[in-house]
């Protein structure tokens, strides 16, 4: 049985499809004066956050309180973790209060995969290590779609620090799906090993990417997780893997910026592509809360899953 | 059709019927609300959103009166929701002033257990506040569950409870026909 959502790659075409069509749907109860719907009601959503997390976390609760589930925030910081308790023993903790869905942020890839097989409720990845992010790809997308109207064909590139990033991976799997074509530019340094194998092209030269993007979908540099020297200096960096001026007014008339947020202004974006008319920089996070409604309920509203993959 | 071919279906209504019908519907909805004054058609998807919009060109018709139509999706409000896997929504779509203070005259198919009309109260409920609802249906097969009852019906049609009701309409299903389709031995 289809029970969760773990990673982009389990999606298939249709499911997707359906997710950003129920989306598109919900979209229009968050323009209303009451934005609330009753179908989740007596249902419990557990946000299970071993990382920090402002958007995600936040974005999850509105989508559950929106559908009239009721929530329980956990963050590790503050609760048994910190005294040592394991994840297995988290997870039956919350088997016994009875979680129907666990929206789970973890360090280490493939949490969100071991907690699947320990809980009976459906489990939603939301970011696992350097794994994957999939709500992330979809609200992504779901933007896309939005501002241009199809996935089909789009030329999106994604820039950056694709070595630490589940957006990356995540955006990789579902847009191949949808039929868009992704070229990763990078450093050789920020790129995985494995990348040949990935269903996209990889560039190292952001310049000659630009005039041919749709979309440019910049990456965070993620100094939190960078333990050796992948590049000489931030301001090296910035100079030619950088979203500046000059380099926006390359990209075609009705090309987007994206950023998945956290941004580092000045880093990897300027403060003046990112507060530009065609960033969706804010859009992404209204779009997030929507996309997430949708997977809530697609993965609970019935009697068994709509989407998703099983474990 | 090939399912309805080894059942036995027969039309209770062909294309003309339900041209008369809903004429005849569009008349007492004039007469009901003195005009269509301040009336808002909202159909429940699929097809009473289809027909919400015939309704509308009829009354422009006969009385050049343009009624607000629209429609009102209310899978998020069922009742049976847990009973089937999640299921895709269908479209909202309100007239751009809205519902408060208007009377707003549902329209579906088929009006049977009632349940699907509660389910639109309670959807009518979150998106504004009429000044009062009624209910049309093209088909009221009965066996109702809850106290509903319809205030323009095209047809009623005494049905068992192993029967099937089916509209085809010809926007969605290229033919105008109410088929009533007999229920398996199951």
């Amino acid at each position: 049985m289809k029970q969760h959502l773990i990673s982009a790659a389990d999606l298939t075409r249709e499911d997707a499809l359906l997710i950003l069509d129920t989306a598109e749907e919900l979209a229009r109860v968050s323009e209303r004066s009451i934005k609330k719907l009753p179908t989740l009601r007596g249902r419990t959503v557990v946000n299970l956050f071993f990382e920090d997390s402002t958007r995600t976390r936040i974005s999850f609760e509105a989508a559950a309180k929106r559908l009239s589930a009721d929530v329980i925030n956990f963050s590790a910081k503050g609760s048994s973790v910190s005294k040592g308790e394991s994840l297995k023993d988290t997870a039956l903790t919350l088997e016994a209060m009875g979680a129907d869905a666990v929206v789970i942020r973890h360090g280490a890839s493939g949490a969100p995969h071991r907690l699947a097989g320990w809980v009976r409720g459906s489990v939603v990845n939301a970011g696992d290590g350097t794994h994957e992010h999939p709500t992330q790809a979809l609200l992504d997308a779901f933007s896309m779609r939005r501002r241009l109207g199809r996935l089909e064909g789009l030329k999106v590139a994604i820039v950056g620090d694709v070595l630490h990033s589940r957006v990356a991976r995540s955006n990789v799997a579902l847009l191949h799906t949808l039929g868009a074509e992704v070229t990763l530019v990078a450093p050789p340094t920020l790129l995985p090993v494995a990348v040949d194998s990935w269903p996209c092209q990889v560039a190292y030269d952001l310049d000659a990417v630009l005039p041919k993007s749709d979309v440019v979908m910049m990456l965070r540099v993620q100094l939190e997780r960078m333990n050796a020297a992948y590049f000489p200096s931030a301001r090296e960096y910035s100079r030619r893997y950088g979203l500046d001026r000059d380099r926006f007014a390359r990209l075609h008339d009705d090309a987007i910026v994206m950023h998945p947020g956290p941004m580092n202004r000045g880093m990897e974006i300027s403060a003046e592509v990112a507060d530009s008319a065609r960033s969706t920089i804010v859009e992404q996070v209204g779009n997030g809360v929507t996309v997430r409604m949708a997977v809530l309920y697609l993965l609970l509203g019935g009697s068994e899953p709509a989407i998703g993959g099983t474990e | 059709m090939p399912e309805v071919a080894r059942n036995q279906a027969r039309a209770v209504l062909e294309g003309p019927d339900i041209h008369r019908a809903l004429t005849r519907i569009a008349h007492e909805i004039l007469e009901r609300t003195k005009g269509a004054e301040n009336v808002v058609l909202l159909g429940i998807p699929t097809r009473g959103a289809t027909l919400a919009y015939r309704l509308a060109e009829r009354i422009a018709q006969f009385e050049g009166v343009k009624v607000p139509v629209g429609a009102i999706d209310i899978t998020m409000y069922r009742d049976d929701l847990r009973l089937r896997p999640a299921r895709p929504l269908g479209r909202t779509d309100l007239p751009p002033d809205g519902v408060d203070g208007r009377t707003v005259v549902l329209v579906d198919d088929v009006l049977y257990s009632g349940r699907t009309v509660r389910a639109a109260l309670d959807a009518l409920n979150d998106v504004g506040r009429p000044r009062a609802v009624q209910l049309a249906t093209l088909v009221d097969r009965g066996h109702r569950e809850l106290p509903i009852r319809a205030d323009y019906v095209g047809k009623n049609l005494p049905t068992s409870k192993s029967e099937k009701v089916k509209v085809y309409l010809e926007e969605t299903d290229g033919r105008d026909a109410v088929l009533l389709i007999k229920g398996d031995a199951r």
